[in-house]
């Protein structure tokens, strides 16, 4: 494939600007034995980010701290680790993969150890597993635990008594427990304050997850979107921090726009764009680099992946944190995140994708470990090519259990998907993209 | 609901005729005359006795519910039947449902599927999908894209169990069920009706536990794949023959002397869903460990204590899910000391010498759970075993080996 840019890893300053916040993150994880901060463990589907500020608490995420040794290729002896101690090979590697890095000290990316959190909340979205989760994590640390339940959207949609019951519980049994573990009280104009912030990232972020509506897309929706989520879906919601990073990123989208440029990809510049695909599923962490290789290699760019909502669903139906309804719309959030919507929505959803960033195909990367998102997505499939048209294919591998990605089966999978795909356009079943 | 106040009430208040088996033509004296029935009844994947129900009366309905529990008092009370719906067992071939399924998810769905598609569940007028796991979740939306005809609920209950926060929930979600049930059904589900069909479901629940503490009393009398057959009976009939069945079986495993075996006594875990294969209970008992309590078809046993009568029914129902009913994997644990309690209880009321815990492939909760058990009843020095099941398993020797060799520890270790 043919490329404009040398081929070397090009550090725009927003990247710089996340690695320094997640960095000065970790350090004051790190150091709350010595600053005193408390710790919350919480996860990212439906976190209270925005809450858990308000008390001055440092937010540690599992999941995260899963991706990251699966992107640093620790996760596979960690599972080990935790299957030896008697957790089934068939259960979420995240849980395992978490158990095993209790196991070996909770090492973070700084090198120092992480702190065991001082509470544990267990936000109950999207996932079965998270409650099974916090209850093995709970028997590790010994700590305050605090569960908020989020009914799914059974009917695809959220009912009073789904919402009241979110804040009911936010303020007769979150807000409460937080208040006693930190010693700090709850005061609602500042909840207030952290919202409207979030508002104003959570507007930015749109805009550019939608610049990809452009021909060619300036973005990639799923590799560069698991980066692009960060900040928002993480311990940064709320936060300046993420005002500013997610001002500096669109920023450059725009520049990349005006000049008709791809995205950026580790090789530098993605040349021309030949497909435009929305994936369904959370990438796999262990081999990120060299499943992304073989899309930019072909020129397949993704438009849009519903693995960037999984945090937090903001395009689609224009969800914004909202100063005015603080814990209302934090009970929205939580109910709004993507696999807490029933299937017929993440069809529609889909579909919806398909058609205004003007896709040529639905790629889903099957997640072993995730019956959340897995369980139907073959139907789900059928049913988006049925819809659309537009041809759909299936790859399998596992989010940081390097023994389920197998590399050349996925190869061979999506290369003969493009062909399928030119085919479809000779047919003119497709149009090409730009 | 703005229908409820135009709607007949349900046009049988005792709503339940039955199959014609049970009150009639068959005579239930002895086990092997029950037995066999329940075995037909298991084996009838086209759920004959339903359908018979159904055709008698034009305004009948049945209403299929997956694992793990729903409040089947008020199907019931809305003249309708409930039916248990546990994927297609041991001897259905699956076809088409493994092109829905990706092969590390565990097989009830796709057989379940296979029902669906093979045309088995055409006269079932509504399905209930409960909150258990992301499986069964993600099938209430497949089920809602696949048979938009059909009413399907995801049902939920909280996992916050105080009366004024999980409770007023669930209460709601109770409501929005009725009214749903309502409005398929045409009829109105009074709250007398209610009262009728808490009743009718207090009584099947103390049978069920009749035959579960005799067996554990005795459980060379009672042996497991016969009380296995018989709660599975529960899944297919009208609640009301289900209870004369059980009474029969009681009246005739009573009366009937079999031989008392040198087994030692076990309880089996995490088998909640995705139900073993007759031959993996019949394994266990041969290899020489009898089951003297299980988690089978929780939902016949979900509520520890009777319903009252008195007071508002939807509220009763709620308080005794709340603050009366089992601990097991697709329930949140808010004590984390109490975890593993339950099944510690069990084991020491049952006189159990062991645990075996039997989940089936692939099932998250189940698996997840089991590690947080077994650190629980290792505390206690309960000896425990674990191993897994599909609903189509076929090769049964490994187990039978398993368990024999865990039956073989026990019993040293108790000669000691
Ligand atoms: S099952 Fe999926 S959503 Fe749940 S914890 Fe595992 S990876 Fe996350
Ligand atoms: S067997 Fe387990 S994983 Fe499968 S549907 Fe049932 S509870 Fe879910």
């Amino acid at each position: 494939m043919k490329k404009t840019a040398p081929r070397e890893a090009i550090k725009e300053l927003s990247m710089l600007k996340q690695k320094e916040m997640i960095a000065s993150n970790y350090e004051k994880l790190t150091s709350a034995p010595q600053t005193g901060a408390r710790v919350v463990s919480t996860y990212v589907p439906g976190n209270l980010n925005e809450l858990i500020m308000c008390f001055d608490m440092l937010n540690n995420l599992p999941e995260i701290n899963a991706i990251q040794n699966g992107m640093r290729k620790k996760s596979g002896g960690m599972i080990l680790e935790a299957e030896k101690r008697g957790h089934s090979e068939d259960v979420c590697t995240y849980v395992k993969s978490d158990i095993g890095y209790m196991a070996k000290g909770a090492i973070a990316p700084n090198g120092k150890p992480l702190p065991s959190p001082d509470l544990l909340l267990l936000s109950y979205t999207g996932c079965f597993t998270f409650m099974k989760w916090f209850e093995l994590l709970r028997d590790e640390y010994g700590c305050e635990t605090v569960m908020l339940q989020v009914p799914y959207e059974g009917d695809g949609k959220v009912s009073k008594n789904m919402r009241d019951y979110v804040v009911k519980q936010l303020k007769q049994e979150v807000i409460p427990a937080l208040e006693r573990v930190s010693g700090v009280k709850f005061d609602i104009d500042r909840l207030r304050e952290n919202l409207a912030r979030s508002a104003k990232a959570e507007d930015d972020f749109v805009w550019i997850m939608q610049s990809a509506k452009n021909t060619p897309s300036p973005i990639d929706a799923y590799f560069g979107g698991v980066y692009y989520i960060g900040p928002i879906f993480t311990a940064f919601r709320g936060t300046e921090d993420a005002i500013d990073y997610y001002k500096l990123l669109r920023g450059e989208i725009e520049q990349r726009i005006a000049l008709g440029k791809g995205p950026i990809t580790p090789e530098g510049d993605l040349g021309e764009e030949k497909y435009r695909l929305v994936v369904e599923g959370p990438p796999n962490w262990t081999s990120f680099r060299d499943f992304w290789k073989m899309f930019y290699d072909e020129g397949a760019v993704v438009v849009a992946s519903t693995y960037t909502k999984v945090g937090g669903v903001y395009d689609y139906d224009g969800f914004r944190h909202d100063p005015s309804r603080p814990l209302e719309s934090l009970a929205e959030y939580c109910l709004g995140c993507y696999t807490n919507r029933n299937l017929p929505e993440r069809v529609k959803m889909i579909e919806t994708y398909m058609d205004e960033y003007n896709a040529d195909g639905f790629l889903t990367n099957s997640i072993k470990s995730c019956n959340s998102f897995s369980a139907g997505q073959l139907l789900m499939m059928r049913e988006i090519e049925k819809r659309t048209g537009k041809p759909a294919a299936f790859v399998e591998s596992d989010l940081v259990d390097p023994r389920y990605f197998s590399a050349s089966n996925i190869k061979n999978r999506l290369e003969s998907y493009f062909q399928m795909i030119d085919q479809k356009r000779r047919a003119g079943g497709s149009t090409r993209a730009a | 609901m703005q229908m409820r106040g135009s709607l007949p009430s349900s046009p049988n208040a005792a709503p339940y005729g039955n199959t014609g088996k049970i009150m009639s033509d068959k005579k239930f004296d002895t086990t092997e005359v029950i037995f066999e029935y329940c075995r037909e009844l298991f084996e009838d994947i086209d759920f004959t006795a339903a359908r018979e129900w159904k055709d008698k009366k034009a305004e009948r309905k049945v209403v299929g519910y997956m694992p793990v529990y729903v409040p089947r008092e008020i199907i019931h009370a809305g003249g309708m039947m409930a039916l248990g719906v546990l994927g297609g067992g041991e001897n259905m071939e699956v076809i088409h449902g493994d092109a829905y399924y990706q092969s590390y998810i565990c097989r009830i769905p796709r057989s379940t599927i296979e029902l669906s598609i093979t045309g088995r569940l055409d006269f079932v007028d509504a399905m209930l999908f409960p909150s258990i796991c992301d499986v069964i979740r993600n099938l209430s939306g497949m089920w809602k894209l696949m048979k938009p005809e059909t009413y399907v609920r995801y049902f939920d209950v909280p996992q916050n169990y105080r009366d004024d926060l999980g409770g007023v929930y669930y209460v709601n979600e109770l409501k929005e069920l009725r009214s749903g049930l309502e409005e398929m059904g045409g009829v109105r589900i009074t709250d007398e009706a209610l009262r009728r069909s808490i009743a009718v479901y207090n009584e099947n629940r103390q049978l069920v536990n009749a035959v579960y503490d005799f067996r554990a009393r005795t459980p060379w009398k009672a042996p497991s794949p016969e009380v296995y057959l018989l709660m599975r009976a529960g899944m297919v009939l009208p609640v009301e023959e289900h209870s004369e069945l059980m009474r029969a079986y009681l009246a005739a495993a009573e009366a009937q002397e079999r031989p008392m075996r040198d087994n030692c006594r076990i309880v089996l875990q995490g088998s909640f869903c995705e139900q073993p294969p007759l031959n993996l209970v019949k394994s266990i008992e041969m290899a020489g460990c009898y089951i003297v309590d299980d988690d089978f078809m929780l939902v016949t046993r979900w509520l520890l204590d009777d319903v009252p009568l008195a007071g508002d029914p939807l509220e009763n129902l709620s308080a005794a899910f709340l603050h009366h009913s089992v601990e097991t994997a697709a329930k949140y644990e808010p004590v984390a000391a109490e975890k593993g309690k339950f099944l510690i209880n069990m084991v020491r009321s049952r006189a159990a010498e062991g645990v075996i815990f039997a989940a089936p492939s692939f099932c998250d909760p189940a698996l997840l759970d089991r590690p947080m058990l077994a650190n629980a009843i290792d505390k206690e020095n309960i000896p425990n075993i674990a191993f897994k099941y599909a609903e189509n398993s076929g090769q049964m020797q490994p187990i039978r080996e398993q368990a024999g060799a865990f039956a073989d520890s026990i019993k040293l270790w108790s000669g000691i």
